[in-house]
Order: C-alpha cells, then structure tokens, then sequence
C-alpha cells in the first residue's frame, strides 16, 4: 500500500449527501459535470446555486457552494437578485424543463434579454419527473405521460418547445449550447461547454445557458439503457445539438 | 437636513435611501409609481442597484435573492401587484429572510380602480401566500410617520429575520406635506448577517443555503413553531398604536391611516358638540394592538371600526374587544373617501352602526 497512487476522486463540488436521483437518470452526471467545472475554474468559494422546483429541489444539499431554492420556475429571478449585489461572485441555476420552460419561462427569457451575467444548467427531459410523469412542454409529439396518455396530441398541446433556438435570437446571450450526456463523446462535449459557460461568467461577459438532453428512465417506462437510446434517437432529432450562441467566438 | 414638501411617494423613496437601502426591484403600477421612478435616479446614481422587473413576481423573487444574499433590499407595490407578489412573499418569510415591502392601496378587488383604499387588510395581515407566515405590517397616518417607518423597518426586518410590509393607500402616496427625514431612528443591535449567501469565502467552513423546504414533517412542524416563536416576541416587542383624544370617552372609533386622518377631524366636530370621543389608531396592523383595547373604559356606549373598505379590520376589532363592548362598523369603498361629517352622522346614530 506504500505507493498508493489517486487516480480519481469524487470532486469536492459535491457534498457526501447521497443524490436523491433515480437509478439511471442523468442529473448525476449534470452535477458532477458542474462541480467539476466550478472547481476546475476555482470558484468553488465564490459560487451560489439557486435550486430550483422539479426533481433537482435538492440540489442545495448536493452542490457544495452557499445556496439559494426558489419557488417553482423563478431561479433566474432570485438569481438576478444575487448577482445584481454580488456581482463578483459566481451564481448559477440548476433547471428542469417544466420549471424553465413552463412556469418559468418569463423570468429566463428576461434574464437572457437583460444579459445578467449568470449560468442556467437547463435539464431537459421532455417530462415532468418529480409530480410523477406529466406532459412537459418539451414533450415529444406522441409521447405518451401520464396527462396524455394516447401521446402528445400537438393540435390540442403544441409541439415541443425549443429553448435554444428560441434564446438564440435574444441580443444579450453570451453562450448557449445544446449538449448530451448519453455517451463518452457527448459527456466530453457537455463537460467542455459547462465549463466554457462558467468560463464566461467569470469573464463577465453575459448570460450563458447550457440545454442538456436528459432521460428520465422511471417516468418514460424504460430501463435506463433503452432511455440513453430513446434520448439518441427520439430526443435528438427534435432537439438537435451544438452551439446555438458564442459571442466570445463571434468577438475573436 | 431642515423640513421638506414632499410628495408620499418619492418621501418613501428618499427614506429607503436614509434607511440604507442595498437595492430596489419592482414593477409599474399605479398609484406607486414615483417610488421607483425616484429610486431609478438616486439608487443607480450612489452606485446602488435598482432594477425594473418583468413583473411582480419576479420582483420578489429578485428581493428573495438579494435579501438573501445579505443585501437590504426592498420593493414596492400597488394591490393587484401586492397579490401576485404574494408566492415569493411566503417563501421570504419562510426562508426568514430580511427585507421592506411597500403597498400602497388602490381600489378592488380585480384592476378595481386607481383611487385610495385600504381593501387590502386581509392582504398585508393575512396574507394570500400559503401557509402560516406573518408579516410585521404597519400603517402610518403620515408622511413624517411613513419616513420614520420605513427608515427603521430596515433594522425591524434585520432583527426579526423576517419581512416588514409598510401599508399605505394612493392618498398618502400622491399627496405632499412637510417632513423632517433626519429624525433619529431607534438604536438596534444588528448582528452580522453570517447566513447569507455570499459565497463559503466568506464562511469558510460552512454552507449557507435559503431555503424554504423543509420534507421532513416533524422538522417543518418544528420550524413553524420556531415562526410562531419569532411572531409572539414581535407582538410582546413592536406592537404601536395611538391613543387619540382619549379622555373618558363614551364612543371609542379605531382606525388607521387615511381614514384615521379623517376620524380626527371628526373627533374634533364631536367634542365640540360636547360628545366624547377618543380614538384607538392602530399603527402595527401585524402584530395588532389587542391591548389598547383594554383601556376603554366599561361604560363607554361603542366602538366604531372605520375603514375604506367593507370591513376587514373589523375582525381584528371583534377580536381585541372580545364582547366587552357593542361594536359598530363604518366603510367605504373603491375610493370613496367619506366627509368627516359622515363619521360624525355615525357616531350620532351609532345604534344603527352596530354589528354586534
């Protein structure tokens, strides 16, 4: 044992607190992948987390930073509230599609048009987790949960919405990239683009938004395997990949 | 700084700034506006930060944030408004989280109308939020007394950890008097704010979190309790009113804020007709000044509850009464202001006032 050699280590981004994930679903790589990224960037320290309402609402016991927990879709709101007096710290929102997309769609959408220099880890699972499986605005056409269950009727609810392309054509957006944790070279996109958006901030150069495709294996009736392909095969399509906005890349 | 002619609202804006308002974060609306209007000008301008929301519920959330995050914030608002603030509202109070919310009443219910009124009682006292959250609320009569309120509220939500609500109607909002802004406010000790979100830098060691969640039940039972603990030494430490005229008075009236203004004038016409009569004048809403009533004496014929609005203090008059007295109600609505000549006719015909 004399030469014992550390190869890997659970990041100190992250408290001992067990996640309250599903076996399977995909926030765990998320969070490790922002730890790391506040670590990495050393602004552990500097960092508040606004938790949000969904399936993340724990998060404030996950991340190891000061936190906040808002009430449901108002992350970017309260996260406005911080960064307006702590402007040199650093504060980011961990966000579900049905807080971000749905109830809280406002306060993101002005937040982005403000430029408030924050981060948005957005978690999209085309579904409502945490209430048990609901129609998410993000649902697919034809995905079926428990709210509509012969599938997604999109002439009575809509198509899914796409957040990405839609903040794409707000000014004041810093960086905004759609990635995957469904493989090694998707994880290694998502981990490259989390920390290029906290990257920014810290550079003070504006709102940054990360869109994750994410499964939720318990409410879409899957065995997490067969969720990762559903995620590459349904998921995808509609919300397809890649960087949507770089004003750092535009600038250079 | 000698007595200045200023208009309700920018005199609110101007004592938030002497109080040492952090940051303001609200949303138009009529009758307030010249709140933030003012604040936009002097706050940006000392390098402070104001910022206009998308709306009312962002703007209290934003406060959540930064009251949170350890900074005296503020907001402010009109009815409708004040309703939609009313989620983030139970969420501060509940995180227990410091800061001043400002309502100056207009007409409703619904858009209702412009004109002042004071329907919102329930509103501030109990509040459409859920759960059992207090807010510490006060009414001034005055512009002088809406100064030196809210310049202390800041200390008051500080110290109790909890958000103070500063309640006026359109009327002491729009209109102008003189005031002194440098009167000197009650000396508090503040301990350091070492829970807010700031970043572990600055607490090493320790994680901060505002929080309002709370799964396990026997922990949320426990931390209402502690809430009910805070509201009983509220009530024991910042309970205020006014005893006006309060001589042996055979009528008593209790009222607050503009329509307390009123009842002065009419008190005055009354005692000149050789009719006693005092005034209970509430000046904490939350907690309620119970005991005032308990210096009305037995042999007084009624207490008269006016309001501008259809009577909602007067629960909180039954309350403190508790069927000592018979108690009598007088209101107006949606902007109405009454002539003291109609409190008068009131008092004279109090029989037919009575409601219980």
């Amino acid at each position: 044992m004399a030469d014992t050699t550390v190869k890997y280590e659970k990041t100190k981004g992250l408290t001992d607190k067990p996640l309250s994930y599903c076996p399977g679903c995909t926030h765990g790589i998320i969070h490790k992948l922002v730890a790391e990224a506040l670590v990495d960037l050393d602004v552990l320290d500097k960092a508040i987390a606004i938790a949000s309402v969904g399936c993340s609402v724990f998060s404030y016991e996950f991340f190891n930073c000061d936190a906040q927990q808002a009430p449901h879709g108002r992350a970017c709101a309260e996260a406005t509230g911080i960064k307006r007096v702590l402007p040199d710290n650093i504060v980011f929102t961990y966000q579900g599609d049905g807080d971000l997309a749905s109830i809280g769609i406002a306060e993101t959408i002005h937040a982005a048009n403000r430029g408030e220099n924050i981060t948005v880890i957005f978690v999209n699972n085309a579904i409502y987790g945490m209430t048990g499986g609901q129609m998410a605005p993000t649902s697919l056409p034809g995905q079926k949960t428990t709210t509509s269950q012969d599938g997604r009727d999109t002439a009575w609810t809509g198509n899914p919405i796409k957040i990405s392309e839609m903040f794409a054509t707000i000014e004041s957006v810093a960086y905004l990239e759609r990635v995957s944790v469904h493989d090694p070279k998707n994880y290694l996109k998502a981990k490259k683009a989390i920390k290029k958006a906290f990257q920014y901030q810290k550079e003070k150069r504006g709102f940054s938004m990360i869109e994750i495709v994410s499964t939720c294996p318990v409410n879409w009736g899957m065995k997490p395997v067969d969720a990762m392909n559903w995620l590459k095969e349904e998921m995808i399509p509609v919300f397809p990949l890649g960087v949507f906005k770089d004003k750092g890349a535009d600038n250079e | 700084m000698a007595k200045v002619l200023m208009k309700g609202n920018e005199a609110i804006a101007l004592a938030a700034i002497k109080g040492g308002v952090d940051a303001f974060y609200g949303y138009p609306i009529t009758p307030q506006n010249e709140v933030p209007e003012y604040l936009s000008k002097h706050l940006l301008a000392n390098g402070k930060v104001f910022l206009q929301s998308e709306s009312e519920v962002s703007a209290i959330n934003m406060v959540y944030g930064a009251a949170g995050a350890g900074a005296r914030v503020m907001t402010s608002s009109s009815s409708p408004g004040i309703a939609l603030k009313q989620e983030g509202i139970s969420y501060i109070a509940a995180a227990e989280l410091p800061c001043l919310i400002v309502s100056v009443m207009r007409g409703g219910p619904g858009l209702g109308g412009i004109q002042p009124s004071q329907a919102d009682y329930y509103q501030a006292t109990r509040g459409g939020g859920n759960g059992d959250y207090s807010l510490i609320v006060y009414a001034p009569e005055t512009i002088q007394e809406v100064v030196d309120t809210i310049k202390e509220s800041f200390d008051i939500a500080d110290y109790y950890r909890n958000p103070v609500m500063v309640l006026v109607d359109g009327l002491i909002g729009q209109m102008m008097e003189s005031v002194d802004f440098d009167k000197p406010v009650k000396e508090r000790f503040l301990p350091e704010k070492d829970w807010a979100t700031n970043g572990t830098a600055n607490h090493p060691g320790r994680r901060n979190v505002a929080n309002s969640l709370q799964i396990d039940p026997k922990a949320l039972e426990e931390h209402n309790e502690h809430l009910q603990e805070k509201y009983k030494l509220i009530k024991k430490n910042e309970t205020r009113y006014e005893m006006v005229n309060f001589d042996d008075p055979e009528y008593v009236i209790v009222a607050y804020g503009t329509m307390a203004r009123i009842c002065r004038s009419a008190i005055e016409m009354l005692n000149k007709e050789g009719i006693k009569v005092g005034m209970i004048r509430p000046i904490s809403l939350f907690p309620y000044p119970e005991k005032a009533f308990d210096e009305i004496p037995k042999n007084a014929k009624g207490i008269l509850c006016a309001e501008l609005s259809m009577g909602q203090m007067l629960d909180d008059v039954l309350i403190a009464n508790n069927g000592r007295h018979k108690v009598g109600f007088f209101g107006r609505s949606g902007g109405m202001l009454p002539d003291p000549e109609e409190i008068v006719d009131a008092i004279k015909n109090f029989s037919e006032r009575v409601v219980k």
